[in-house]
């Protein structure tokens, strides 16, 4: 059956071809469900794929060849299938699916339905490139293409200047980031010779000095930062949220931006050599979750929340997969692409339901209209907080575990990680209680309904998933450490203590910090909103830098933005224009000039031409005879 | 009184000069094509003239190449003049300016 698998790419990229040229024709709602089709069968090649590796069969990673495309560094279109690429497969089309039948409802009445659904097939397509890459060339054409993909969905709604504006923010941000990636490449090919993922992991310990390890493992997370969205380069994030609620949820919470998770644990080999890059990774991880956090209890866009929340969450798994948890990292990405998209989903019924208000302010009171989403939202904020036995717990305990046990500077992390998950708590539940409890406070004319059941059937199916997602890797039973083992074959993998004693005080203190949070957002924010006022009040200019995001977009617009569009704009004015332009315009100008002297001798008449001819001639014969036939 | 070479070219450069004059003065095109035609003949006797004085082959050898390519000037030219008249007929090549500067 592995012969298939190049179908999970084709299938959903076969989906966007089609509807590219037949959507318009096709309409609403049928486009939408050829391209859920197109990649819930991608789900079912993967899944029935995917058996070997659960049933243990998978030692080694599959290689299935598309296409020699440069055999000579190594870089052909081929699948690597091991444990690893199983399970982003698995969570990209499963999750995909789920969020491609919700956008059905979601996208009703769009004008480019059927447009929209065609970038969402091509970004499935591009993404599963990514993770079935069987080498950096072609990881890094997935990476490419997932970031046009983005790229296009943020500014889908190109007629909205701020979201023409965040579209290219994303694009730009992506770049610098892509810039740090691609050298990590270059210094890859130079050092081996191929970028063949098994010719370098191979002999990564063999070939490169601790170095060069580090220098690579920086560069990577120069791009893994861009893609996955953290300090610095974290800012094109938030902005992304202009996009449709389902892409927020696929790509700029569930899928793309977990990409740089995966590139970590997939160079796990490349960081084992290189400590000082795993703590860079681990702290930048750290400062993120932490930065992102405290933000996000200061929005009341009710998007921007969960914009932050993934930002933070990212930061999570860059911190355990720094200390070397791989395991922990990729398996809190799955429990966060459950949980996350579930928020946005429910975020995106909510703005449904509320005429496409976004601000938490003016909602309220929303449970008893929109029951299943109040529910279901309930579920995922509850597995967020890292309330046992949800998806979040064990996966988040799992990164704690492992901080606790990475030495005195793994114990600052775990001091941030704890920290972090308060606040998350908090902001997520000030997020639930004040949009679905209270009284309510909508606009006028707003008639909140709860949203048709294509739409909270994925909402119910995710919230089981966030329930239950987290018992594949539990303390008791380690279900998915044993399912990734082949993949990180040789990896010292960094591990939670294994003394239940250990791990109950520490689940018991992470606990303790999420019921703290959830309960001082329930208890302040359950009130009148002049309470709210008082409670953020006592917090003077810190809530104020809080609800301005630290004012990061105006600091980067004066310190970067700005000098390079100064820069620019000299680069084009001062330089382009009259040097540059002017050498070109010059060489015009100098044939136009001699031309237009030259071509009154040009008149037409043959035998005037005749008399010239002659002339010359005669002139010539002279100058002969003149120099005695020197010639 | 003996023919000397000198006769024949004195005699051809009388006819290329003839020519040439015909070409400078006249417009029809047909009497300009019969003088390129005279100036090519002037040459072909030069060459022979040289040719016999000098007891060389050489001076027929090119007049034979000459001939040749004044019979496609010929075939060419004269389509030309031909396609031209019925374009505008008249043959006067004053009035062929279009492509002046």
């Amino acid at each position: 059956m592995i012969e298939l698998l190049p179908l999970v790419i084709a299938l959903p990229l076969a989906g966007a071809v089609f509807l590219h040229f037949f959507g318009r024709r096709i309409g609403e709602p049928a486009s939408g469900w050829i391209a859920t089709l197109a990649i819930g069968a991608a789900f079912v090649v993967g899944l029935v794929n995917a058996v070997p590796a659960f049933t243990g069969e998978l030692h080694h990673a599959e290689h299935v060849a598309i296409w020699d495309w440069m055999p000579a560094i190594g870089a052909s279109l081929e699948i690597q299938w091991d444990a690893l690429s199983v399970l982003m497969t698995l969570v990209v089309t499963g999750v995909g699916t789920l969020i491609h039948v919700f956008a059905i409802g979601y996208m009703h009445g769009d004008p480019r339905f059927s447009r929209f659904f065609t970038y969402l097939n091509l970004f499935a397509a591009s993404m599963l490139t990514l993770v079935l890459a069987g080498n950096f060339a072609m990881l890094f054409m997935g990476w490419e293409l997932v970031g046009l993909c983005s790229y296009l969905l943020i500014s889908f709604w190109y007629t909205k200047p701020s979201a023409a504006a965040a579209g290219k923010k994303a694009f730009v941000v992506n770049r610098i980031g892509d810039f740090g990636f691609m050298v990590a490449l270059m210094l890859i090919f130079l050092n081996f010779g191929t970028l063949s993922y098994g010719g370098v992991f191979e002999r990564a310990g063999e070939v490169l000095t601790t170095g060069t390890a580090v220098a690579i493992g920086l560069l990577l997370l120069v791009g893994a930062a861009g893609k996955s969205a953290q300090v610095p380069l974290y800012v094109w994030l938030p902005d992304a949220m202009e996009g449709p609620t389902p892409v927020s949820a696929l790509i700029h919470a569930a899928t793309m931006v977990t990409a740089g998770v995966y590139v970590v644990s997939r160079a796990a080999a490349i960081f084992e050599l290189a400590p000082a890059a795993g703590y860079a990774v681990a702290t930048v991880g750290a400062v993120t979750a932490l930065w992102a956090a405290t933000i996000a209890i200061g929005q009341s866009d009710i998007k921007k929340v969960l914009a932050y929340s993934t930002v933070s969450q990212l930061g999570y798994m860059f911190l355990a997969a720094g200390l070397g948890g791989y395991v922990a990292a990729v398996f809190h990405l799955m429990t966060h692409a459950f949980f996350k998209a579930l928020l946005f989903l429910g975020s995106g019924s909510v703005i449904h339901g509320m005429a496409d208000e976004q601000d938490m302010r003016k909602m309220g009171g929303l449970r008893k209209h929109m029951p299943t989403t109040a529910a279901t939202m309930g579920v995922a904020t509850l597995a967020i907080a890292g309330i046992p036995p949800l998806a979040g717990f064990w996966s988040k305990d799992e990164i704690l575990g492992v901080a606790f046990e990475g030495g005195t500077y793994g114990q600052v992390l775990w001091v941030v990680g704890l920290i972090t998950a308060m606040l998350t708590a908090f902001y997520m539940t000030r997020q639930w209680v004040m949009v679905f409890m209270g009284e309510p406070r909508w606009d006028d004319g707003v008639h909140p309904h709860e949203s048709p059941r294509v739409m909270t059937i994925p909402l119910v199916i995710l919230a089981v998933l966030s329930v239950v997602g987290g018992l594949v890797n539990t303390p008791f039973r380690l279900g998915l450490e044993h399912f990734l083992h082949p993949a990180f074959e040789g990896i010292d993998l960094a591990h939670p203590s294994e003394e239940m004693s250990v791990f109950a005080i520490l689940a018991a203190v992470s606990v303790l910090a999420g019921v703290a949070g959830i309960a001082v957002g329930y208890l302040v924010y359950n009130r009148p909103p002049a309470r709210w006022t008082k409670f953020q009040e006592g917090f003077g200019g810190l809530w104020t830098a809080w609800e301005q995001a630290y004012r990061v977009d105006d600091i980067y617009g004066a310190t970067i933005v700005k000098p390079g569009k100064r820069l620019a704009d000299a680069a084009a004015f001062k330089f382009d224009l009259p040097v540059i332009d002017g050498l070109v315009n010059g060489a015009g100008w100098l044939v136009r000039t001699v031309g237009s002297k030259l071509r009154v001798v040009q008149t037409g008449l043959v035998r005037n031409y005749g008399v010239l001819f002659v002339a010359g001639v005669l002139a010539a014969v002279i100058w002969m005879v003149v120099a005695g036939g020197g010639v | 009184m003996t023919v000397t070479p000198g006769w024949y070219m004195t005699l051809a450069a009388v006819l290329f000069a003839i020519g040439l004059l015909g070409i400078l003065v006249r417009r029809n095109a047909l009497i300009m094509f019969m003088c390129v035609e005279l100036m090519l003949n002037a040459v072909n006797l030069t060459f022979v003239a040289a040719g016999r004085a000098l007891g060389l082959i050489d001076g027929q050898v090119s007049v034979f190449f000459v001939l040749v390519v004044a019979a496609a000037e010929v075939v060419i030219g004269l389509a030309i003049i031909v396609a031209v008249f019925r374009q505008r007929s008249s043959a006067s090549v004053d009035e062929l300016s279009g492509l002046s500067g």
